[in-house]
């Protein structure tokens, strides 16, 4: 039976319903079991020894005084996880980051681990490590690490996109470009140029659950891996890549997971731990502190941007350029890259162009945060455009009402557009009461877009009924975000059972074929697809048992509300079968009753969002308090409202702390100095309003119920949304995010000057 | 046998394979399936092979496809190559 993606306009029975969270009274009580969690008898403590220096060349690494401390089992460095990367240079730099190997690149960069019986030990052992370094000059910041005599990260970057190829090497990883048209004829088109440069500070994803995992390597080759991860079946292949192990032989189980963002998508300390493991002979737990997560995990890039627009005063915009500068951490990516693909998405332009240059510097390599590089370009596009309408006079919301994509638009990325839900979204916005509402003293509203790509990937789903008719789901995409409850709803849809009826868990990496991680706002998406595939083949074979208990063709038996019924004239007076009749039979019938789907669900279609804001400035501390905020955002159909509404209001809270008060800040060592909530701060809830959200449903017409991906699209229009209404609250323009108390205070300053 | 000429397609490509097809910004191919199209660009491009494996998502009339490679190209259809782009 073919996967049939179509969507179906039927009129649901479970879909849409706020049912019970089956994940809540465990996570609420305790008792639910997250990375640290887990146990295995004779268990060691590993902890990482981590370089104090941005840059510095590693001369010697003596562990041997640590090696005869008692009670300590393992002391690895590079020389213990040998380069088996066969010149996959992606894979290369995610060993070299888990443990520097010729350089440390960054404050915080592994260069050793202990296993040890305890904590005082492994702490004791790690003291006794001797590293012989010789400190480099360094570079922290994207602009000056593009400068020709900046200090070099690697003598094998050169410039990809310049023709000819560099000779020299650089920070310099990639220059690319996206538009059409001719921006400097639809520049001369123009009435109204603004052209403004912007940065942002680099950010963290700060999930409240910090890295952690038990890994266990048999002397036999096999290994466990207990883990807080996106992706369970991405972590066992990349771990067992790094490690020369046979994929068969790890099994990998992922926690329960607190928090991710993107940030949990990515190996850190795991292949460590199992290289400990592995030389110990022994399992070893590894929990990452808060210091270690924000100093050696994944942030998002800082960048600095130059955006230039121009418009007629009928609020036409003949010319869009942007260049972006996104740092990346110590080792190459593009994250610029999907910063230009993304920034004018939400657009109509006639000419638009974006370039970016990505760039390596001494901070931590970057990784994927919500959207990753989207909100960054659309603080910038977005602040630009706000300038834009009140240069020649026009309501922000009318201005890019008349500028948005619409079916037929052709991208600034590239292609033409389908039916897209960026106008519903701005509709809805200049309709919503909040647009109306009066202001108070020193308060601003502002309103911003966002675009982003969703994808779907590998996915597997086993629904298996159980011999008394109630069901169990397994799945490989972790659950982040209540994909748990969707996936029960999807089943008991299709089932025609009741919600409380199935029960989902999420399966090991050996249960199930490889599922990709959850991210790309595919978990949801992408396992409910699967999930109906499974249960409509379970529904076949349902029909095929009850044919046969009747003995009748299964031609005249019918699947409708969690029955078979015997169809037409001469079977038709038969009672039906329930689930549990059928099921009951089934040693007798042909066995185990289940249906399996393993797919690619492919299509998921991009998607948009308008948010708007209220901020209140106090004009004596620099001070900003968010008043009120306002979520808009197409679902396409939103399974479980509740978590879709929490996916907008997660989007939301973490671009308000990104936009007003987090940020990485390197002293002149290139040390980071705030590596701790206390210091780095992140919003909680007495700092935030209620979110309000307002779910559309355009129906996606690639899911058989039109769900789309909503995960990552409300982070991206928060920075600009905030940074409009902090500037027309302040009544001067910020470019620079966070807007926190000194710099708005600061701006208050120099327009009082 | 159904006309190959039909189904001549015009495959737009994103900056950084532009240097691998002599600076054009379009190829045309007339395969069927990305698999078909991917085979005909590694065939006759050099180089494109590497970016292929690092991950390429082909847009087919605005929609985007990272990993379904038996996807049918239709007739007319407009193709983009693009970045296989993370999420978070």
């Amino acid at each position: 039976m073919p996967l049939d993606t179509s969507l179906v306009r039927k009129p649901f029975k479970v879909i849409g319903t706020r049912v019970r969270r089956p994940d809540g009274i465990d996570k609420v009580t305790g008792r639910a079991k997250y990375g640290a969690d887990a146990f295995a008898p004779g268990q060691l403590v590993g902890l990482v020894l981590r370089s104090p220096h941005a840059h510095a060349r590693i001369k010697k690494i003596d562990t041997s005084k640590a090696e005869k401390l008692p009670g300590v089992k393992a002391v690895v460095t590079a020389a213990d996880l040998p380069d088996l990367t066969a010149g996959d240079r992606g894979l290369r730099d995610t060993l070299e980051n888990c443990m520097a190997r010729t350089k440390a690149l960054y404050d915080g960069h592994a260069v050793a681990a202990v296993a040890a019986v305890d904590m005082h030990t492994a702490k004791q052992a790690l003291k006794l490590i001797k590293v012989d370094y010789q400190v480099l000059p360094h570079v922290t910041d994207p602009d000056e690490a593009l400068k020709p005599n900046a200090p070099l990260l690697h003598d094998d970057i050169f410039t990809e996109g310049i023709e000819p190829k560099p000779v020299k090497p650089s920070n310099f990883i990639k220059i690319a470009e996206y538009g059409h048209g001719d921006v400097e004829a639809g520049f001369k088109e123009a009435d109204v140029i603004i052209e403004k440069s912007y940065k942002t500070e680099q950010t963290h994803q700060g999930y409240i659950e910090p890295h952690a995992c038990l890994a266990s390597v048999s002397p036999d080759g096999t290994a466990e891996l207990w883990v807080t991860t996106q992706g369970p079946f991405v972590y066992r292949n990349t771990c067992a890549a790094l490690l020369g192990m046979d994929i068969n032989k790890l099994r990998v189980t992922s926690s329960e997971i607190g928090g991710g963002f993107g940030g949990k998508t990515h190996v850190w300390a795991e292949p460590v731990a199992l290289a400990l493991s592995r030389k110990a002979n022994r399992p070893v737990k590894v929990v990452m502190t808060r210091d270690e997560v924000f100093r050696a995990t994944g942030p998002t890039s800082s960048a600095s941007m130059d955006i230039k627009i121009g418009a007629r005063k009928d609020g036409t915009v003949t010319a869009a350029f942007a260049e972006l500068r996104y740092q990346n951490g110590a080792f190459p990516f593009t994250w610029a890259e999907f910063g230009a693909m993304t920034a004018w998405a939400c657009y109509d332009f006639k000419n638009v162009k974006s370039v970016s240059k990505d760039v390596v510097v001494n901070r931590p390599k970057c990784a994927a945060y919500r959207a990753p590089s989207a909100p960054i370009a659309a603080f910038a596009v977005e602040s630009t455009m706000d300038q834009v309408a009140q240069a020649i006079g026009m309501d922000p919301i009318e201005f890019r009402i008349k500028n948005a994509a619409k079916e037929g638009t052709k991208s600034s990325y590239g292609p033409v557009y389908g039916p897209i839900g960026i106008g519903p979204t701005l509709e809805a916005a200049k309709n919503h009461p909040h647009m109306k509402a009066p202001l108070g003293p020193n308060q601003g509203r502002g309103m911003a877009c966002g675009f982003w790509f969703n994808f779907g990937g590998q996915t597997c789903v086993d629904v298996n009924v159980t011999p008394d008719g109630s069901v169990t789901v397994a799945v490989g995409t972790v659950d982040v975000g209540g994909s748990r409850a969707s996936l029960a709803l999807a089943v008991a849809e299709e089932l025609g059972v009741p919600y409380d009826q199935v029960r989902v868990i999420v399966a090991d990496t050996s249960s199930l074929g490889h599922n990709d991680m959850t991210d790309g706002s595919r978990g949801t998406f992408s396992s409910s697809m699967a999930a109906v595939d499974a249960t409509r083949k379970a529904v076949q074979t349902l029909r095929e048992r009850a044919a046969k208990i009747w003995e009748i063709p299964v031609d005249e038996v019918e699947w409708m509300d969690g029955h078979a019924h015997a169809v037409g004239e001469k079977h038709g007076n038969k009672a039906p079968l329930s689930v549990k009749e059928i099921s009951a039979q089934a040693a007798n019938t042909g066995g185990p009753i289940a249906g399996h789907s393993e797919i690619v669900a492919d299509g998921a279609g991009v998607s948009f969002a308008t948010h708007i804001c209220d901020a209140e400035v106090d004009p004596e501390t620099g001070r900003t308090t968010i008043k009120r905020y306002t979520v808009i955002q197409d679902a396409g159909k939103a399974m479980h409202p509740s978590y879709v509404e929490g996916q907008y209001q997660g989007g939301a809270a973490q671009g308000i702390g990104w936009a007003l008060n987090e940020e990485y800040v390197y002293g002149k060592d290139g040390r980071l100095q705030n590596p701790g909530f206390l210091d780095y701060r992140i919003p909680v809830c007495s700092d935030l309003p209620m979110i309000d959200t307002q779910i559309l449903e355009i129906p996606n017409p690639n899911h058989p119920y039109g769900v789309r991906g909503v995960g990552e699209t409300s982070i991206v229009p928060p920075l600009g949304a905030i940074a409009n209404a902090i500037s027309n609250a302040a009544g001067v323009r910020l470019n620079h995010i966070p807007m926190s108390p000194p710099r708005v205070l600061k701006a208050l300053k120099a327009k009082k000057k | 046998m159904s006309n190959v000429s039909t189904h001549i397609h015009t495959v737009h490509l994103w900056g950084a394979l532009r240097p691998l097809v002599g600076g054009k910004e379009s190829v045309t191919s007339s395969a069927r399936t990305i698999r078909e199209l991917f085979r005909f660009l590694a065939e006759n491009y050099p180089g494109v092979e590497a970016h292929i494996r690092r991950g390429v998502a082909v847009s087919i009339d605005g929609r985007i496809y990272r990993d379904q490679w038996d996807t049918e190209l239709p007739a007319g259809a407009e193709i983009y190559l693009m970045p296989r782009i993370p999420g978070g």
